[in-house]
């Protein structure tokens, strides 16, 4: 049988847990933030680097060696950013910690602030999140009332504050040179990377940015035995639990922690409770929707990084999309792309024209007017818009388009083969 | 038409206060342009003039086509009244699975509108949203700034009619 492992969850899942920072610390928070204050900021980078913890906002880039790229006795100040942005369709697990237990996020946000030397951090929260800010503000406010934000807290010569910057609903300002260019106070337009934000992001300052999930782990991961606890909760390389959001036709939808060596069918049928109504499984989106689909005789892999790379797929943001026999993929498709034509924030010509053509072409297809040469066009479109563009969300267009067609030709033939 | 023409109303003390903060939490006063344009948004009934983006170019001393940019560039600002109640449906792909397009359908049929457009009462506006976050309570909806979850035509039939009241 399947179990959650808890880690960023174990306060959430006690029914008894008060939100509050009293009720935080009563669960042992803020010990680890008190031990950290001993250490050298080095060594809380190499701790984290030691627990092999990769990036859970979708790209899955190593923490440890983002934190150490940060520029060194640089005249301007340093920053860490965290995103909350949470924007991919299908992903709602930063709401959730934010929402139910913030604490553990702002301790974590605070070690890594201490880490990388930063004195004032952002917390990039996407506009429509009204509950998780009112969640977050109330939160710092204790901390700044409890003396833990502001000067010397905790009695170290550290000092730090923390501001929650709400943004105005652009999935776009997810990608991290966005969101600088947005809490910046311009339109969230991603940048021409080098330099990347670890030389000159933030104000052109040196800047580290951060999904709300990693920051979560750094409590658990720097508190005692917690690198080898870590890494044990998954195989080499894709080590700790991750949250996992599962929604679409599924008996019980939901955001769950698990480990990182759980089979996808074991995801579905157990945690999931397995497809409403008793109706077959027909595919997953595996990583939210900007991943290339998976059939349903194609989930017996272990639900990580490396296994659904191996199957040229990803983990992204851990968010499962799963949808049943009924579905008709073809609208589906078409939902996934008219999201990308409405996202592109128009600078790059591929994805801001390719996305609303292949949107064009899914709509012929569902009036009746598809044929073989436009599903070698949609599927040529898509092509144009891999690795042509200055972000990935070109490429998080493209995929979809793609592994559709590749996957499911038949439900687009059927929209033609009739006449 | 007098209604672009509407009343120049500048912050009040209390929300002046809140903008002087926010200023004081960045190195740069350009910095603080879009959440206090979301406070001039929420303090003139949920929509932007020209008056108001000139007063809040002056706050953050950036000149007024970059805040014209920004506000057209992030869909969360309106050049248009949104009704007392501001109905966000969420149609994408989770939600959709679970019926958010058929949900939205209803709502346009139930309140005799489309999505982008108010009633003519003034009381609901409408609006299709992109992925709201809510993926595992599909289909989800905001109403003004609250979260309502696993929404059904019924619920909304009967959220509607309690709004009407």
């Amino acid at each position: 049988m399947v179990e959650e492992t808890l880690v960023l969850f174990k306060n959430i899942r006690k029914p008894e847990y008060s939100k509050t920072l009293e009720g935080y610390k009563k669960a042992g928070g803020f010990q680890t933030l008190k031990k950290v204050f001993g250490m050298k900021p080095e060594k809380v980078i190499q701790t984290v680097k030691d627990s092999g913890i990769r990036g859970r906002g979708g790209a899955g880039f190593p923490t440890g060696l983002k934190w150490s790229f940060m520029q060194k006795g640089s005249s301007k100040p340093s920053y860490l950013i965290a995103n909350a942005d949470e924007s991919e369709p299908g992903t709602c697990k930063d709401r959730e910690l934010m929402l139910k237990d913030p604490h553990l996020f702002l301790e974590g946000m605070m070690i890594g602030c201490y880490a990388v030397g930063c004195h004032h951090g952002y917390i990039y929260i996407r506009g429509e999140y009204f509950p998780a800010i009112k969640s977050l503000n109330t939160a710092i406010e204790e901390l700044y009332a409890d003396g833990l934000l502001g000067q010397d807290p905790m009695g170290s010569d550290f000092h730090l504050d923390l501001t929650v910057h709400s943004g105005a609903g652009a999935y776009i300002c997810g990608e991290e040179s966005a969101l600088l260019d947005s809490l910046e106070g311009k339109r969230g337009q991603p940048r021409v990377k080098p330099p990347f934000p670890a030389i000159s992001g933030f104000n052109g300052c040196p800047t580290s940015v951060n999904n709300v999930e990693t920051l979560a782990y750094m409590p658990f991961i720097l508190g005692d035995g917690g690198v080898d606890a870590f890494k044990s909760f998954g195989p080499e390389n894709n080590s700790g639990t991750h949250l996992v959001s599962l929604s679409g036709h599924i008996n019980n939808p939901g955001v769950y922690e698990l480990r990182m060596d759980v089979s996808m069918r074991d995801i579905i049928y157990e945690i999931g409770g397995g497809i409403r109504n008793g109706k077959k499984l027909k595919g997953v989106i595996p990583g939210g929707s900007s991943s290339s689909v998976m059939t349903a005789d194609e989930v017996d892999v272990l639900y990580n990084f490396d296994e659904l790379a191996n199957i040229d797929t990803m983990l992204g943001s851990s968010a499962m999309m799963v949808f049943d026999e009924d579905t008709d993929v073809v609208k589906l498709l078409l939902r996934i792309t008219k999201f990308y034509a409405h996202e592109s924030c128009g600078q790059c010509t591929p994805c801001r024209e390719g996305t609303h053509w292949s949107r064009n072409i899914i709509r012929d297809f569902l009036k009746g007017n598809g044929s073989d040469e436009k599903l070698k066009r949609l599927d040529r479109v898509g092509g144009n818009m891999l690795g042509t563009t200055l972000c990935a969300l070109g490429d998080a267009a493209a995929l979809p388009i793609q592994s559709f067609v590749k996957k499911f030709p038949n439900d687009f033939r059927k929209y033609y083969a009739k006449k | 038409m007098n209604i672009l023409k509407t009343r120049i109303k500048l912050f009040s003390k209390e929300i002046q206060n809140q903008v002087n903060e926010l200023l004081s939490r960045y190195p740069i006063k350009q910095n603080a342009l879009i959440p206090i344009l979301l406070l001039a948004q929420k303090e003139n009934d949920g929509w932007l003039t020209e008056e108001w983006m000139k007063h809040v170019a002056d706050c953050c001393e950036v000149p007024l086509t970059q805040v014209e940019g920004v506000v057209t560039f992030y869909t969360m600002f309106r050049l248009k009244p949104p009704g007392k109640y501001h109905l966000q449906v969420c149609t994408c792909v989770p939600c959709c699975l679970l019926g958010g397009t058929e949900l939205l359908e209803y709502t346009e049929k139930k309140l005799k509108t489309h999505a982008g457009y108010t009633t003519a009462d003034g009381l609901f506006s409408i609006e299709e949203m992109e992925c709201l976050g809510a993926c595992s309570y599909a289909p989800a909806i905001i109403v003004n700034e609250d979260y309502h979850e696993q929404v059904t035509p019924e619920k909304m039939e009967k959220l509607i009619n309690n709004l009407s009241k």
